[in-house]
Order: C-alpha cells, then structure tokens, then sequence
C-alpha cells in the first residue's frame, strides 16, 4: 500500500496515551483539513459534541435549526469550495432529517460525509429509544455507508469515508457510530486513505477512444457540446475553454454545468433542458456530432428519448462508466476524469471555427429573445417578473454573485437569467428537485466562500419549508443575500395545473404571513418592494449592505416559465408560450 | 421495439462485510426487478464474497444493472451470464413420512434420479437431489402428487461460466500493489 502516512498522535512517550472513540472522531475530521461542520446535538452522538467543545478553535460547528439545514449547508459548502461539506445528527429522527439532504448529494455528485450517532452496539435492534436503522435508511442514497461498533474503527473507516466522498464522482458517505464505541477508549493512529481495492475512483485513460472521439469531431459540420457539473466537479474548467476555443464548437450546459464557463463566452449557447434556451434544445436534433462532458442525460434534459438526437453521433465524457448509455445509446464513451480526457482530446482536434452553424443559435436566439426574454425583462404589466428582479442582482453585483437558487419557477428563472463569471457560482438542487435547499445551502456556500456575495433565491413555498435557517444566520450573523420571489403560489405546480390541468388550482394558492415581520424577528435587515420604480433601488440598497439582508418582492402571480418542453415532448417541440 | 426479457445469472464478486446484500438488493428493488433467487457464499479467493443472483431481464436492463452494482464501493466485479453459458445446479431437499419409504414411487425415483436418501428416522426420511431447476421441478411434480410430502425446501442457484472467467486475475489487476 502506497498509502502517505499522517500521524497525528501527540505523545511519543513510552507510556502510550489513549483517547476516546469521540476525541478521534474529532482527530480524524481535523486530520482531512475541516475546519467547518454543521449539525444538531442529541443524545446519541453528545460524546462527540461533548469533545467538540474543546476544539471550539480549530473545529468550528455551526448549529443549524434543523438536521436537514445542517445536510443542505454541507452541500453549499462543498458546491462553492470543491472540498467535502460535513453534517452531524443525533440517531433516530436526526439522522433521517439529514437524509433529504443525503439523497440531494447523492444524485447531484456533492461531497459530503455525515456523522450520525446510534444507540449503543449492545441496544441495536431492541426498538431503543432513537433508534433507527439509518444503515439501511441511508443505503440507497449513499455513495458509501457504514456502522462503526467499536473505537478502534473510526480512524480507519472514517479516513476511507472522506476518500470515497471526495473521489472519482463525488457523492455523500454516511458513518454511523454507536454511542459506546464513542466512550470507549483508543490509542490513536491516523492513516489517510488513498486506495480502497474493490474501488476505482477514476477509470483507466483509454487513448482509443480519445482518437475516435477527435476523429469524430474533427469531421463534423455542425458539432454541439453539452457540458455539465463534471467539468466543475474534475476543475477542468480551464481546459475545457481551451477545448472548445480550439474546436469552435458552440456549447450549452446543463443546470448544473452553470457557470462552469462564463455566461458572455461568445461559444456558450445557453442551457439546455425543459426550461433551457430555444437554441440549444432545438438544434440538438439538428446537429450532427453531440459531445456530452461530465453530465448525464437526465430526462429533465432529453425530453422524449426517442427523438433525441438521432440524427447525431454521441460522444460521452464521463468518470463513471455506469452512465455510459444508461440513457442516451454513445457511439463514442470517453472514460475519465474530465481535467485529464480533456487535455487529451484537445490536442487532437483540429484548430476550427463553426461560424454559420454558430450563427443559427444566434438566429434562434434572436427569436426566444423577442417572444420571451425581452418580454419578460420589460412586461408591459404592472407586475414585476423574475427576470427583472434576477436583472437587477446581474447589474448590482457585475454578473458575479453566488446564485443560490431553490427549486420551482424561482430556479429556473434564476438559472436562465442569472450571469456568471466564474465557475462554481450557481448551486441548486437539480436532480432531486428539493423545495427548501436554498437557504441552508446559502448559509453553507457564504460560509465557503465568505468574500464572494452569495444571494439566495427562492419562493414563498421553499422559503417556508426550512424558514427555520433564519435562526442559523440570526446565530452565526452569516451575511447572507436572502431574495424571495412571492407570486403567492407554488408557482411551478400552478404553471402545470394551468396548461395541463385546466387550471384547476388545487393546493397551490398559498396564505402568507408577513415575512417582514418574521425575517425582523430574525435580525435581518429588511424590504419588501412590490412595484418597479423600487426595485432596483431595493437590490442595489442589498447587495451593499454588509450583513444579512431579507429582500422580499411581490411577483405577478401567475407568471409563466418559458421556453418549456412538456413533459415527454422531444426537445425540437421545445414552446415558447 | 419490445426487448425480450430472459433469465440471467449475474455473479457479483464482493468484499465482505456487513450491510452489502442491502446495497445490492437495492439495485434491483429501484428498477423494479425481482430476484428469483439468491447464493451467497464465499468465493475462491480470501475475504471475497460471491452472490448469484437469478434474475429475469432484458439485456438493456441486465447490461445497466452490472453498471450500478460495480459502481458500488464494495463490489469488485459483476458479471451477467444467459442460462447458455453457465453450468449450474441447485439442490432441494424432500421431507417425506417414513411409511412411504419402500413405496414403488419412491423406490423408482431413487433409483432412475440423481436422489439419494440423506437420513432416515422413525418418522421421517429425507431425499436430496441436484441438478437443473427442470430436474428438480420433475422429481417434485413426482411426489407431490402422492401425498406423502412434509417439507420441501430448494436452494438458490450456484454457477459456473463456460467462457473463461478469471476472477482471480481481474482481482489482482485491481489491487496493483
């Protein structure tokens, strides 16, 4: 084994020294470089908190009002930073509040480890007060779980635990310790892991497949790219810029390829997807080599997979072999990491411009923008859209905030409209789909990045469904952007049951309360603006402000987002009303 | 177009711990597949644990599944097999009262099928035989008729590939060091 050996026991005396399952636990998150966590005491895992409180200064624990803010912190801890984001939770109901969280970064590839703690080895499976058999809860969701009984596994297991979260695809590890195994007493050793046998992190570099996928390309006429988090997620960013300057090839990315490159590149055509950009959806059945890098066909983005692309030669860059036509049939699988393939692959393209097939995402562009974007910048309405709100954060932070966006209308108006300029600056949930992210995840990714301006955007449902968070920034004084957009709907379910269930509103008229009030009661500074001439004002007054701030703005109610493909539609019978 | 579905045998190679035959079974439940049946056992190699699943699919599916079970941390190889290319058998056991033991019907079976008696109390014998899941099914179809039958039981089914399958090898590709 190849293994770098890190030890972090003090004492080199005869007398060896011994600390408990809980002090190494401790040891061991300050061994893999945290220095933040986020969690929520309880009676099984306080041994833990108990250590914690001696190593206030290195270790820092955020307390979150809820274990699924702690989960969704971690995650916008880790999409802004790259490293891996850490929640604790008690056993039984803590541990099952973290696995909404578990399962966002199971299928959104986010690195996280959660610690949980578990009634004592010798109670386990006699129904013990908070037990749950979170194991087994976890397994689907995890990259990697696992139930520590004794002490003398958690350096071990916990080192492997960080190296499976953070390699190869990144996904979420859950470790489960049982509250006597955090008593009992160990002679520390730490080890970081580097190789697990049954494990491989990424796939062996096959040249072969390079040189076809270059062959492929450097032959085709009207080549399209869709790049998604991968490219994040490898930090191939660079490369890939260099990739497609080279190649000419015009690029969209996914949900969660945004900001991966910058939104002004003049090859970057735009997202694509249900609600993506007209271009890039329609002329997917029109191109005539598609080359997909680091994302994974998601339904969200094919539409109907029997017309999608298939007049195309597929390309798929990917590290995990398990995606390769696990959706969409690839003439051509190129397995990797993105940073790696894609060094490879550029230096075999030919140096190659696309203008005139460039030109027809211009022209289509042109169109969405008449029949939806420009209306949707200046309505003619007295009601204010998403898009001049997002508008106006692009103008007050020079296209370079941190777009924390929840999930709904909000997020795909957030997603459309907002403009980026360095990579990782959008976090969302985007294969999960999980109502509530954004504030937690806010408060994670402010904390990861704390020079950068991080705004969350929700609506006044996801808003409500972890409104708790407050509490966290109330604490910690995080100075969070907290924008919500308020149509007074769920007003992406609102759009279906207007085009496609004869409006037939049922439970998506929302009642609210006075989120002035309650985000005043939370400390924050706030404003509500519900007519244009404030608003500019209103985000500019935001952005500038040095603390917490809680924008609210009263949308027109039903409002729609468009483009869209309804569901099971190919992508070339994308609509724009 | 319709896929076919059709029995496989995939044979998982994993490492051996606790909570790995949830992992697994969790690939099949998410697409909705059932397991016919089930081995697990150790393999020919040290702490490497070998499940045999029999499962009905269509090839797509068979082809996707192996991709999400190797994709598992603790699995070091899948592999997925048609009934053409493996060997296999299982075994079942026939309970059945002891007053039936000089029977005609039984006597012929033992002596025309690969069964043999395992034990034989006062009350009780026990027949056991191995071979296909057809062989297994015409001796059951066989005495069941009669009556005679206290407990059946049948194991899950264990294989082995006519193609070359050197696990082995494969094992130590994976572990350089």
């Amino acid at each position: 084994m190849s293994t770098q050996t890190q030890t972090v026991k003090k004492t080199s005396s005869a007398k060896a020294t011994t600390i408990s399952g809980a002090e190494a636990v401790i040891k061991c998150l300050l061994a893999e470089g945290v220095d933040l966590m986020y969690g929520y005491p309880g009676g099984a895992i306080m041994p833990v908190y108990d250590k914690l409180y001696g190593y206030q200064e290195q270790l820092h624990h955020v307390l979150t009002r809820h274990e699924q803010g702690a989960a969704h912190a971690a995650q916008g801890y880790a999409r802004v930073t790259g490293k891996v984001g850490v929640a604790m939770a008690t056993s039984g109901p803590g541990a099952t509040n973290l696995v909404t969280g578990i399962a966002d970064a199971q299928i959104d590839s986010t690195p996280m480890v959660c610690i949980t703690g578990q009634v004592a080895s010798h109670l386990l499976g006699s129904d013990a007060f908070q037990e749950t058999d979170i194991i087994g809860i976890s397994t689907p969701v995890t990259k990697w779980n696992y139930q520590i009984t004794k002490a003398s596994e958690i350096p071990e297991i916990l080192a492997k635990a960080f190296y499976i979260a953070r390699s190869g695809r990144p996904g979420p590890v859950l470790i489960d310790i049982t509250k006597d195994a955090q008593f009992e007493e160990i002679e520390f050793y730490y080890k970081k892991c580097t190789s697990i046998r049954s494990y491989r992190a990424i796939p062996k570099l096959d040249m072969s497949s390079v040189k076809a996928a270059a062959e492929l390309i450097n032959k085709a006429k009207k080549p399209m790219i869709v790049f998604g988090q991968g490219v994040i997620l490898s930090k191939a960013e660079v490369i890939f810029k260099t990739f497609i300057e080279k190649s000419g090839i015009p690029s969209a990315w996914t949900l969660l390829g945004l900001s991966a490159l910058p939104t002004d590149h003049p090859l970057n055509i735009g997202m694509v997807g249900m609600h993506g950009n007209y271009a890039p959806n329609k002329l997917t059945n029109e191109c005539d080599v598609l080359i997909a890098i680091g994302m994974r066909f998601d339904d969200r983005v094919t539409g109907d997979l029997n017309t999608y692309a298939k007049q195309a030669k597929v390309i798929h860059f990917d590290i995990d072999p398990a995606e390769i036509d696990k959706n969409v049939k690839t003439d051509v699988a190129v397995l990797g990491d993105a940073k790696e393939t894609l060094a490879e692959i550029t230096k075999l393209v030919t140096k190659n411009t696309h203008d005139k097939w460039l030109q027809k995402f211009k022209d289509l562009y042109a169109i969405e923008y008449k029949e939806v974007i420009e209306k949707s910048m200046f309505p003619d309405n007295e009601g204010l859209t998403m898009t001049e709100v997002l508008e106006e954060i692009n103008k007050a932070s020079n296209n370079d905030a941190v777009i924390v966006s929840d999930v709904g209308q909000n997020q795909m108006f957030a997603c459309r409209y907002a403009k980026f300029t360095q990579s990782k600056s959008s976090v969302t949930s985007g294969g999960l789909g999980t109502m509530g992210f954004a504030l937690p995840a806010a408060i994670g990714a402010k904390m990861g990045v704390p020079n950068r301006e991080v705004v969350a955007i929700m609506g006044d449902g996801g808003f409500q469904m972890n409104i708790q968070e407050l509490g966290t920034i109330f604490q910690t004084e995080i100075a969070v952007k907290v924008v919500v957009l308020n149509n007074s709907f769920l007003g992406m379910v609102r759009q279906w049951q207007e085009l496609f269930f004869d409006k037939r509103y049922a439970s998506t008229i929302m009642d609210n309360p006075d989120f002035i009030k309650i985000a005043d009661g939370y400390g924050l500074e706030t404003q509500k603006v519900s007519k244009r001439e404030n608003l500019a004002a209103a985000v500019e007054t935001m952005m500038r402000s040095k603390k917490s701030y809680f924008l609210e703005v009263v949308i027109e109610q039903e409002d729609n987002v468009f483009p869209m493909i309804p569901t099971g539609a190919s992508v070339s019978d994308i609509r724009l009303s | 177009m319709e896929e076919n579905k059709q029995v496989y045998t995939i044979s998982v190679y994993t490492e051996n711990n606790v909570g790995i035959l949830n992992r697994l079974s969790a690939i099949f439940l998410k697409r909705h597949i059932n397991i016919e049946s089930m081995t697990v056992s150790k393999s020919e190699i040290d702490n490497v644990h070998r499940f045999t699943f029999v499962v009905k699919l269509t090839e797509t599916n068979a082809r996707k599944i192996i991709g999400q079970l190797e994709k598992q941390i603790e699995v070091i190889r899948a592999f997925y097999h048609t009934e053409d290319e493996i060997i296999y058998q299982e075994t079942a056991l026939f309970k059945i009262s002891t007053e039936h033991l000089y029977d005609e019907e039984i006597q012929n079976k033992l002596k025309f099928r690969r069964a043999h008696i395992v034990t034989i109390t006062e009350d009780y014998f026990v027949i056991e035989t191995t071979g296909v899941k057809e062989d297994i099914d015409k001796l059951y179809n066989k005495i069941k008729p009669y009556g005679m039958l206290l407990q059946f039981v049948r194991s899950g089914r264990i294989a082995i590939t006519r193609p070359k399958m050197a696990i082995s090898e494969l094992l130590a590709e994976f572990n350089p060091a």
